[in-house]
């Protein structure tokens, strides 16, 4: 993990290009349709075979639709999804079954995303219920090959999901989720849920599952610590929108956005002290809403090194460093523009 | 924590990974040791046993008039009196109690199969929520008797010639029972539904891949069980009292077709003068309508396995 990987020799696994996802409002007495939440808007990348990206953002700013959107668990309105090399974007539910199996999701609140009326076998196994012909014992040694691989103890196969703690329950999920040995894990905020002592171990599954089994990550999260712990590259997002991506040391080094930088500058310390003379940047205002989203930049209304140019235009999603995405007219002119 | 941890392991190699047991066992296991649900399953056999050999044991026509035993106390000769016309009782309760527990059960799982499957379809799928809801308050609006009687008229004679006149009518009764009592039932089971596709358990099937229908049945419908099963209890009850009502009215069974609604009725003028002619029927039908209502309460208990384990 620690070893900076050279990122353009590897194989994309997964390529997202222009996806949007617009829920659409009505209103009125003959419900018309009057403006869409968009929820996820443009937004593209590229993730590689047995990398991890970090997808990182405040809370409702459309990083779980993103992470949805991609498995198809939502119809996306634009934008194409390539897994593997095959596109998925535009497939109906029926097409896109045989592809399930490629990429699984694990939730972000154990408790509700196991039935509670399942016990942890007939939850782990329903996934072979549905792509495999497997007979029931080997479904069953399966499941316990599957429970061995997350650190649960095989007697735990008839109990039920109240029955177990939160970074048990999370286990099973994982189980369920490497049960057709899928290539791409979305992992959908998977600690969040948990407390501090249990994040660690999860976080520690997840890794030592990607070096076994040579997994793909999306990992979607609000804790930056935790990104930067398990994530090779990270991308930040703002209100539907990529402002940066870049691989993790460099974000976390060298920011190039502004938002970014207050957003990294959020992250508690440990020691005050280290953190010496250092002010931390704090945002003014709201986020806006994602109905009705600023005309330029999505981050003009907050943003503490605002233009003019801000708040007309756009700024598009640029390769500023080799491997260094954003999305800021600062950095137009160059990272020289910087102060 | 090490005790917890070290009962565990203790436990795991006592158990040495026995294999998943079929989920119905612990469902079975928890549902015996509800005193109420088995004092109730108790009871629903034994009114069974009663029905199914009743004939048997107790060898005395139903519909047997005798003028000189009228109005008769209990005694040995006739254990639960006679009636105004001096037809033996308990063969009457006997008699009636085949009428009612066909009708009241098939008309509960007519009833609930239909505002289950409503009720599913309408929550599940939303473009047919609204269709499907307007007919479930189409229904509700709709005046039963009259609705009744409409069907009764309409469908008494060619069912009568078809099938006889003892299943006929049953078929009758049974359908027509069914179609005025299953609105309740889809619309506590639609509200459920809405309320559980929206968990995460339900999108975690969805990215597995399942489709719509085994999703349906493998993770809506035992949730919404607990609803329908008290809906089912209530059912009964209902359906005994609608068919009695309706036989009241002449549009049931014919008049000399004991049923245990039907006994109750007849028994009513007389309840200042003999008690026990309501007492035996009525007595019959509480403990029908208890009974299953505790199956239903041990049922529901059972197979939420939140609640199995206490």
């Amino acid at each position: 993990m620690s070893e900076q990987r050279p990122v353009t020799a590897q194989k994309p696994l997964v390529e997202v290009n222009g996806l949007k996802m617009y829920f659409p409002i009505h209103a009125g007495v003959l419900r018309r349709h009057v403006g869409d939440v968009k929820a996820v808007d443009d937004v593209s990348f590229t993730i590689y075979e047995g990398e991890t990206l970090g997808l990182v953002g405040e809370s409702g700013c459309g990083k779980s639709t993103c992470g949805r959107a991609v498995l198809r668990l939502y119809d996306p309105t634009a934008g194409s999804i390539r897994i593997d090399g095959q596109e998925i974007g535009t497939l109906s539910q029926s097409q896109l079954r045989p592809k399930r199996p490629l990429m699984q999701m694990v939730f972000q609140d154990p408790q509700a995303s196991l039935n509670a009326r399942m016990s942890v076998a007939a939850i782990i196994s329903e996934p072979l219920d549905e792509h495999t012909k497997m007979s029931r014992d080997e479904k069953l040694a399966r499941v316990y090959e599957l429970m061995d691989a997350v650190g649960l103890n095989r007697d735990f196969a008839n109990r039920y999901p109240h029955e177990f703690s939160g970074g048990q329950r999370q286990r099973i999920g994982i189980a369920r989720a490497l049960a057709l040995n899928p290539k791409f894990i979305v992992c959908d905020e998977p600690i969040a849920a948990l407390d501090v002592s249990i994040q660690a171990q999860v976080v520690n599954l997840l890794e030592d599952l990607q070096e076994k089994l040579g997994l793909t990550y999306l990992f979607i999260s609000h804790d930056l610590s935790m990104v930067r712990h398990i994530c090779d590259r990270v991308a930040v997002m703002y209100l539907g929108r990529i402002v940066e991506l870049a691989s993790r040391d460099t974000l976390y080094d060298a920011p190039l956005h502004p938002y970014t930088e207050a957003l990294l500058s959020a992250v508690p310390e440990a020691d005050p002290d280290a953190i010496g003379g250092k002010q931390r940047i704090i945002l003014q205002g709201d986020v806006p809403s994602p109905a009705n989203p600023p005309k330029g930049c999505n981050f003009c209304t907050r943003c503490p090194k605002v233009m003019e140019i801000c708040k007309t235009v756009k700024p598009a999603l640029k390769e500023h460093q080799p491997g260094h995405f954003a999305a800021c007219h600062l950095l137009e002119d160059g990272t020289a523009a910087r102060q | 924590m090490t005790d917890s941890i070290n009962t565990a392991k203790a436990a795991a190699a006592a158990a040495s990974y026995r294999p998943p047991r079929n989920q119905w066992w612990d469902v079975w296991d928890q549902f015996r040791t509800h005193k109420g649900a088995m004092f109730g399953m108790c009871v629903f056999v034994l009114l069974i046993a009663l029905v199914a050999l009743g004939p048997w044991l107790w060898d005395v026509s139903a519909t047997q008039t005798n003028m000189r035993m009228r109005n008769k106390p209990m005694s040995w000769e006739f254990p639960l009196g006679t009636d105004q016309l001096g037809r033996d009782i308990l063969a009457r309760v006997i008699a009636g109690g085949k009428t009612t527990l066909a009708v009241g059960l098939t008309a509960m799982c007519l009833s609930i199969t239909l505002g289950a499957t409503i009720g599913i379809c309408a929550g599940f799928f939303r473009r047919a929520d609204n269709i499907l809801m307007r007919v479930t308050d189409l229904f509700l609006a709709l005046p039963l008797l009259p609705l009744l009687l409409l069907m009764v008229m309409l469908f008494r004679e060619p069912l009568v010639q078809s099938f006889g006149p003892e299943l006929g009518i049953f078929l009758l009764i049974v359908t027509a029972i069914a179609m005025t009592s299953w609105m309740n039932t889809a619309r506590i089971v639609r509200g459920e539904v809405l309320t559980i596709k929206e968990r995460e358990f339900v999108l975690a099937a969805r990215s597995i891949g399942t489709p719509a229908r085994r999703i349906i049945l493998r993770h809506i419908l035992p949730s919404v069980l607990s609803p329908v099963m008290v809906a089912a209890t209530l059912g009964i009850a209902n359906a005994v009292i609608t068919e009695s009502a309706l036989s009241f009215l002449g549009l049931g069974f014919p008049p000399d077709f004991p049923t245990w609604g039907r006994l109750l009725q007849d028994g009513m003028p007389y309840i200042n003068l003999y008690p026990s002619r309501v007492l035996w029927p009525a007595l019959a039908l509480s403990s029908l309508v208890l009974s299953v209502n505790y199956i239903g309460d041990g049922l529901r208990d059972a197979l939420d396995p939140r609640i199995r384990g206490r």
